[in-house]
């Protein structure tokens, strides 16, 4: 066992020492290999991210939500609906909401008007995010206005605005009371946009939503964790094409490994003729060249996981905002909670050094089956 | 089927694999056909040197397939979510019928090429390499078994479909959900699980020892091991991981490999595997002792082989313990042998 | 002692360059001493001294080392034979670029194992011996031809073979080098070492060091004296 110690110690010493000589061929390769890595774990660390900030969104949202549908479409849900689920048992409460999107031309930007639930800004107040400030350049006390439904002016006096802790929810959010909401839109009393339905036995949700599906057949049911599934499979998806596109350059980099590892240089064959002259046998090559591949790809696996860290966390991801985030253009800055997750650093690895390690082998086996009596001849 | 990083990684790491190996096929029929030791010829000096490059390949399969093995269940366990009603990897093993069939598979691949690389191990200590024939042979069945392995497991990324909000009817259509039923592993009775795992253990580390002492039933020791894999999971399913999740109704052998349980399930896991791997090597080398150019080597390999594997039954062992002696839930309060 | 039966040795065969470097050799060898071969180029005294070295294995006939027949080993355990029997000083001497000469000489030791202090200690000892420990420290591309010579020695003898095998060791060296050279093998013979080299220099063929001259010619053995 001492020996078996020795002996790696004794190669990776040397491998060490071998990819020192070869400094300009090492640090091309660490170059490439870090960037590929930083590339892959950019797009995977961000998605991962924007998944964990939306588990944290819907952990706050209801746990069903209930939609009225005319002719398959969306449609306002009237308060007598409302009456109706709050009767049925095992219901703990159940509340009618109000929110759509306002298209503000002054910014070309689409803003999430709501009228919260408690703590609603007085009648001609809004409280805004802090994307929406970002975009008017607004702060609070200015005064923004809007043409609502009948053309007339509608005007708010900015309250306040929402710090960015949550940004990825709040940036682009509207909060209006519920008299300006139903003003600008022209929506009569007693009608919502769609109605929230707290449970109070949490393994009765389904029980509950079938019962709301048999007594008001025009809704449409969703369920919090369907929605949760929804945004998994959508991310991952997502997280599954970026990979894919960037599997091309995966490729290239099987190539080029391949490549530079055939590619041995007239001094790299000399040595290993050498080796093997004195003594050396071919597993112990094999080993050798083995420990070498084995330094370059956990250097440069550490040092792209660590930039792609950096620039997800650090910088918000600018590589790929655009791809990622999504339709709004109301996202341009916000921190995401770093976070970092076995399964994909692992997957990582997979997608990195697997393919490296098997473009490899080949190479480095032939060039360790040179026959020993070569430097004689 | 479901589009993500972790199905994309191991469906490639499996391509790959079987790639590699069923690319060594042709060499492993040469090297049944045309092995001649006792030739100088430069054509069986070639083939001398091949063997370097489908060992390594083996070397890397393996540590792909272990690799994968975590990542399998990992992934489905994270899949969870994807699924109504799967609450960790069982449910969504469950899913899909090739769930399963899949990691049988995977977990067959990991142990037949360990065995595969005992074999090489000891025939390369010989001076004729006497096993070559069989080696090459065993290669070529192990081929079949990765190829499998790597289908089902394609079978059953394909058949995923996640449960997710179709634009056209309600939540309450997307089915009713997996119901996880326990398996009569799972009912195997804690006295029966914890009695019988401690019989064959003491059984293997008694065979492992009678080996080192005497250097006989190397083969028992194997076949011993094999027998802990066995009871060993049975055990972990019925008893153990009901002592980590202190909920007496909750038999799951992946739940325990979650964060929420600090990962302790790689604790039992690992030792139990390299154990079982590390026994049947020890019946391999032991048995390829009879073996001229292994007389002297063989034994040696064997003993130390036999070391490690009990050291690993050990810590499997020791760890089983330590989980139930620290666990709050006492499932044998007035034991009958108290 | 290394005996030698009916060995023929036949590179590219089959194709159209196949050459014969060997035709049928029978030697007898014993340990101790310094045997010469001796030939003009192309005779095979160097395809000879691989396959007594165990650097390649014969196509066909027969070698034994001691009671062992070593002519169907596998490259595996030829290699652990050579290594522990036989040290080889190359021709152009084959030091490696790029790092001292201490490091050198210690490299046929990494495969082995052993302590790194120990084996370090045992190098440094080998280079004084060669009156080389100035230059340990130095890079081998520094040292002049002579010197590397030594450190070649040097780093045949680290694993303390019984047998040092030299491929036309005065070739690159000058009369005052060689003869410094001579010396070391007459130290080599004195220690009990067996001493191979192949040469055409007379120099070193009539030395009074060596105890045997054997000639050869066409892959052929011309004459033993």
């Amino acid at each position: 066992m001492n020996g078996w110690f020795n002996r790696q110690r004794a190669l990776l010493d040397f491998a060490v020492s071998s990819l020192g000589r070869r400094k300009g061929k090492t640090l091309g390769l660490l170059a490439v290999y870090g960037l590929i890595v930083f590339v892959l774990a950019s797009a995977m660390l961000f998605s991962h991210a924007l998944r964990h900030e939306a588990k944290q969104v819907l952990a706050g949202t209801p746990e069903v939500l209930v939609q009225r549908l005319i002719a398959g479409r969306h449609d306002l849900i009237p308060d007598t609906h409302l009456a109706a689920i709050r009767t049925i048992r095992g219901v703990k409460s159940a509340q009618g909401r109000l929110w759509g999107y306002l298209f503000d031309p002054a910014a070309a930007a689409n803003y999430t008007l709501m009228v919260p639930p408690a703590d609603a800004p007085a009648v001609g107040q809004a409280v805004i995010g802090a994307g929406v400030a970002a975009v008017r350049d607004a702060a609070i006390g200015d005064v923004m206005s809007f043409r609502a439904h009948d053309g007339t002016l509608v005007s708010f006096t900015i309250q306040a605005i929402i710090a960015p802790e949550s940004a990825l929810v709040s940036a682009d959010l509207f909060l209006v009371a519920e008299a300006d909401y139903r003003r600008l839109f022209g929506i009569p009393d007693g009608r919502f946009t769609d109605i929230v339905v707290t449970v109070r036995n949490p393994r009765e949700v389904r029980t509950v939503a079938e019962k709301i599906d048999t007594a008001l057949p025009d809704t449409r049911i969703i369920l919090r964790d369907e929605i949760k599934r929804t945004y998994e499979s959508v991310f991952d998806w997502r997280e599954g094409m970026v990979v894919l596109l960037l599997s091309g350059a995966v490729l290239a980099f099987f190539i080029f490994a391949w490549e530079k590892a055939s590619g041995l240089s007239a001094e790299e064959k000399r040595e290993i003729g050498i080796l093997k002259a004195v003594g050396w046998e071919t597993a112990d090559v094999i080993g050798l060249k083995s420990l070498e591949g084995l330094v370059v790809s956990l250097t440069a696996f550490l040092l792209g996981y660590l930039l792609a860290w950096v620039h997800v966390f650090q910088f918000g991801a600018p590589l790929f905002e655009p791809v990622l985030k999504g339709w709004s253009v109301l996202y341009p800055d916000f921190r995401l909670t770093p976070h970092v997750d076995e399964l994909q650093v692992a997957t990582l690895f997979f997608f990195t050094v697997f393919p490296y390690t098997l473009a490899n082998v080949v190479p480095i086996w032939r060039a360790a089956t040179v026959d020993p009596d070569q430097v004689m001849r | 089927m479901l589009f993500q990083p972790a199905i994309i990684a191991l469906v490639l790491a499996s391509a790959l694999a079987a790639l590699m190996l069923v690319a060594s096929l042709p060499f492993a029929v040469a090297v049944l056909r045309r092995w001649d030791l006792s030739s100088g010829a430069e054509s069986q000096v070639r083939l001398e040197k091949r063997t370097y490059l489908v060992a390594t390949l083996v070397k890397i399969v393996l540590v792909a397939e272990a690799a994968a093995l975590v990542l399998f269940v990992f992934n489905a366990d994270r899949m969870a979510g994807l699924f109504t009603g799967a609450m960790c990897a069982v449910g969504t093993l469950k899913v899909d019928p090739f769930g399963f069939p899949a990691l049988y598979l995977k977990l067959a691949v990991f142990f037949l090429a360990a065995f595969w690389l005992v074999l090489n191990h000891v025939d390369n200590r010989g001076w004729d390499y006497p096993l070559i024939r069989v080696k090459y042979a065993a290669l070529i069945a192990l081929a079949p078994v990765l190829l499998a392995a790597g289908l089902v497991q394609l079978a059953y990324f394909l058949g995923l479909r996640a449960d997710v909000i179709t634009s056209c009817c309600s939540t309450l259509f997307s089915g009713n959900g997996i119901t996880v039923t326990s398996n009569s592993v799972a009912a195997l009775p804690h006295v029966w699980a914890l009695s019988l795992l401690a019989g064959t253990l003491a059984a293997v580390l008694a065979s492992g020892a009678v080996y080192l002492r005497w250097g006989r039933g190397g083969v028992i020791h194997a076949v011993l091991s094999l027998v802990v894999l066995g009871v060993g999971l049975a055990a972990i399913i019925s008893t153990i991981s009901v002592y980590v999740y202190e909920m007496p109704h909750h038999h799951c052998p992946f739940c325990i490999l979650k964060r929420e349980y600090h990962h302790l399930g790689y604790a039992l896991y690992l030792p139990l595997f390299l154990g079982t791997a590390l026994g049947v090597g020890t019946g391999i080398a032991a048995a390829a002792s009879r073996l001229v150019s292994l007389r002297a080597v063989g034994p040696v390999i064997a003993r130390r082989l036999a070391l490690a594997s009990m050291l690993c039954f050990a810590v499997f062992g020791g760890v089983c313990l330590g989980l139930i002696w620290r666990s709050h839930l006492i499932l044998f309060e007035g034991a009958p042998w108290q | 002692m290394i005996r030698l039966s009916q060995v023929k040795k036949v590179f590219n065969q089959g194709r159209h360059n196949e050459f014969w470097a060997l035709r049928g050799v029978d030697l007898h060898l014993d340990m101790g001493g310094v045997t010469v071969f001796r030939g003009p180029s192309g005779s095979g005294k160097t395809t000879l001294l691989t396959m007594v070295g165990c650097l390649a294995r014969p196509s066909s006939g027969r070698i034994s080392l001691g009671e062992r027949d070593i002519s169907a080993l596998p490259e595996r355990f030829l290699t652990d034979i050579r290594r522990s029997t036989f040290g080889f000083v190359f021709q152009s001497f084959n030091l490696l670029k790029g790092i001292t000469a201490l490091e050198n000489v210690m490299i046929p030791a990494y495969p082995l194992g052993g302590d790194h202090g120990a084996l370090k200690r045992r190098a440094l000892a080998l280079l004084e011996r060669l009156e080389m420990a100035d230059k340990a420290q130095s890079q081998a591309e520094w040292l002049s031809g002579g010197e590397a010579q030594r450190v070649a020695i040097a780093r045949a003898l680290i694993n303390d073979p019984r047998v040092v095998i030299a491929d036309e060791p005065t070739a690159n060296l000058d009369s005052e080098r060689s003869a410094q050279f001579l010396d070391i093998v007459a130290g080599l013979k004195r220690d009990g070492k067996t001493v191979l080299m192949t040469s055409h220099d007379p120099l070193v063929a009539d030395a009074p060091v060596v105890d045997r001259v054997i000639g050869l010619r066409d892959g052929l053995i011309d004459g033993a004296g």
